[in-house]
């Protein structure tokens, strides 16, 4: 191997066989969580109110993929939610669906690079930009991913499908204010939306409310939780206190 | 042999290309590309120069890495003299990102002792040429296979900018592909024959608008592409 690994093997040459098929070791990273969702859902609004409800408590580093650069950064940066670096942009060539999916290559170097760069970040987050409803994160850029969906795209979306509102770990509805507006049915948008996923949680939000993000800060701190006992067990100051 | 170069030459394999535009993103914004015959102009100037340059040193690294002998490759050398050749700071930092990405994928589908002692010398951050070549020499190609596998990249980075910048015809940009088929052979093999193992007599043609170029498009506010 070329990359991260320490541990020494033998190579046959240049025609070896000697390959290693593990996957880069999770241990010891910290928690990735993918967020995605067609253009306007609300990704930022979520990413910004994730980082105000946590980063006092979590350290945290962001990657956005907005298809016009560094708009998204630039707007967090201004919201000051994080420092400046600790938000980077990646550029995805006008195929935001390509980045987080099919080549995953430029998103996993940048989390790398950041998550290196400051040391104890515990918390990762990745913003795709705004795509499709066919859009969906490789399991290999991200543990946990949550789809961001709103009212105002149509009660309709739910019931339409594709992977992201049938397989996301979370499906967000946003806008929630604005359903009276668009004459969207919320109890319809969860009816199928629960037929969709099972089991899988759904938060219904209204991100532009104070602390409008709760029920999603409290699913990631969750996530982040088990990540931590089951790749950082004896590594964290919190597992002292137990 | 030859299937393991198709997965190399396939815009899929996983090496972050497709967010680069092989500075046709800032042609296109200072109005140098606006449709087929301007794009054909262009890819045949990149070709001929930054191209050929790309493609000599993807063959001489792939030369070297197929040498069985136990003399030591200097690979310092190999990445001086191609940031040498690259007068933008933007490129050269874009260049060896697409390298660690290629180097990322390549060197967990393909393994090679040499490019591990490439990595010990160098880093992982080395420009994508050179990454070429490893990868290439790991996957059991020959040194014309790693430069045409390099043209070939370029072609297709140049052109897929076009189709999703302007929109142009993907049919007559296959067309144009075709008709360059005997072209890049021709590259891929007078690049090869350039690659005697001293990297400082290995092609020099660059492209210097490319470099200016790719100063501007960094200060871009809005861009699609990394490059």
């Amino acid at each position: 191997m070329l990359h991260g690994h320490s541990h020494t093997h033998d190579h046959a040459g240049l025609h070896g066989r000697s390959h290693d098929e593990t996957p880069p070791d999770p241990n010891g990273r910290p928690l990735r969580i993918g967020i995605g969702g067609p253009v306007g859902s609300g990704k930022t609004a979520l990413v910004a109110a994730l980082c105000r409800q946590l980063a006092e408590r979590v350290s945290m580093v962001v990657v956005t993929n907005d298809i016009f650069t560094t708009e998204d950064a630039e707007a967090l940066r201004r919201m000051a939610v994080l420092s400046e670096d600790r938000i980077v942009a990646v550029e995805t060539g006008a195929c935001p669906h390509t980045a987080i999916r099919d080549d995953i290559s430029a998103n996993l170097d940048a989390l790398e690079q950041l998550e290196a760069a400051h040391p104890g970040v515990e918390l990762s987050l990745l913003e795709s930009g705004g795509d499709n409803l066919t859009a969906i994160f490789s399991r290999a850029l991200v543990d946990e991913q949550i789809f961001v969906i709103d009212v105002a795209g149509g009660d309709k979306v739910p019931r339409k499908g594709g992977p992201g509102v049938t397989t996301a770990d979370l499906l967000v509805i946003n806008k929630t204010d604005l359903a009276p507006l668009v004459r969207a049915d919320l109890a319809v948008m969860d009816r199928d939306a629960k037929l969709r996923r099972g089991d899988l949680p759904i938060a219904f939000t209204c991100l532009v409310d104070h602390e409008g993000a709760t029920a999603v800060a409290d699913w990631v701190l969750g996530c982040l939780a088990r990540w931590q006992d089951a790749h950082l067990a004896g590594q964290l100051p919190r597992d002292a206190q137990h | 042999m030859r299937a393991a170069l198709l997965l190399l030459a396939d815009g899929r394999f996983p090496s972050g290309g497709h967010a680069h535009s092989g500075g046709a993103e800032p042609a296109v914004g200072v109005g140098d590309i606006t449709d087929i015959a301007t794009l054909r102009e262009f890819v045949f100037g990149r070709l001929a120069t930054s191209g050929l340059v790309d493609a000599a040193f993807a063959a001489a690294v792939c030369a070297q890495c197929r040498r069985d002998d136990d003399v030591a490759v200097a690979w310092t050398d190999f990445q001086a003299e191609y940031l040498a050749r690259t007068g933008s700071p933007r490129l050269r930092a874009a260049t060896c990102t697409l390298g660690r990405q290629l180097l990322r994928g390549g060197s967990r589908a393909f393994q090679s002792r040499r490019a591990d002692e490439a990595v010990s010398a160098l880093g992982t951050s080395i420009p994508q040429p050179i990454v070429m070549g490893l990868v290439a020499a790991a996957a059991g190609c020959a040194p014309d296979e790693a430069a045409l596998c390099e043209l070939h990249h370029l072609l297709g980075t140049l052109t897929t900018a076009g189709v999703r910048l302007l929109g142009l015809d993907p049919f007559e940009i296959a067309v144009f592909g075709a008709a360059l088929a005997p072209e890049l052979e021709r590259l891929a093999a007078v690049a090869a024959s350039t690659s005697h193992g001293d990297p400082s007599l290995l092609p020099a043609d660059v492209a210097l608008l490319n470099d200016v170029l790719a100063e501007h498009h960094s200060t871009w506010e809005v861009r699609l592409f990394a490059s």
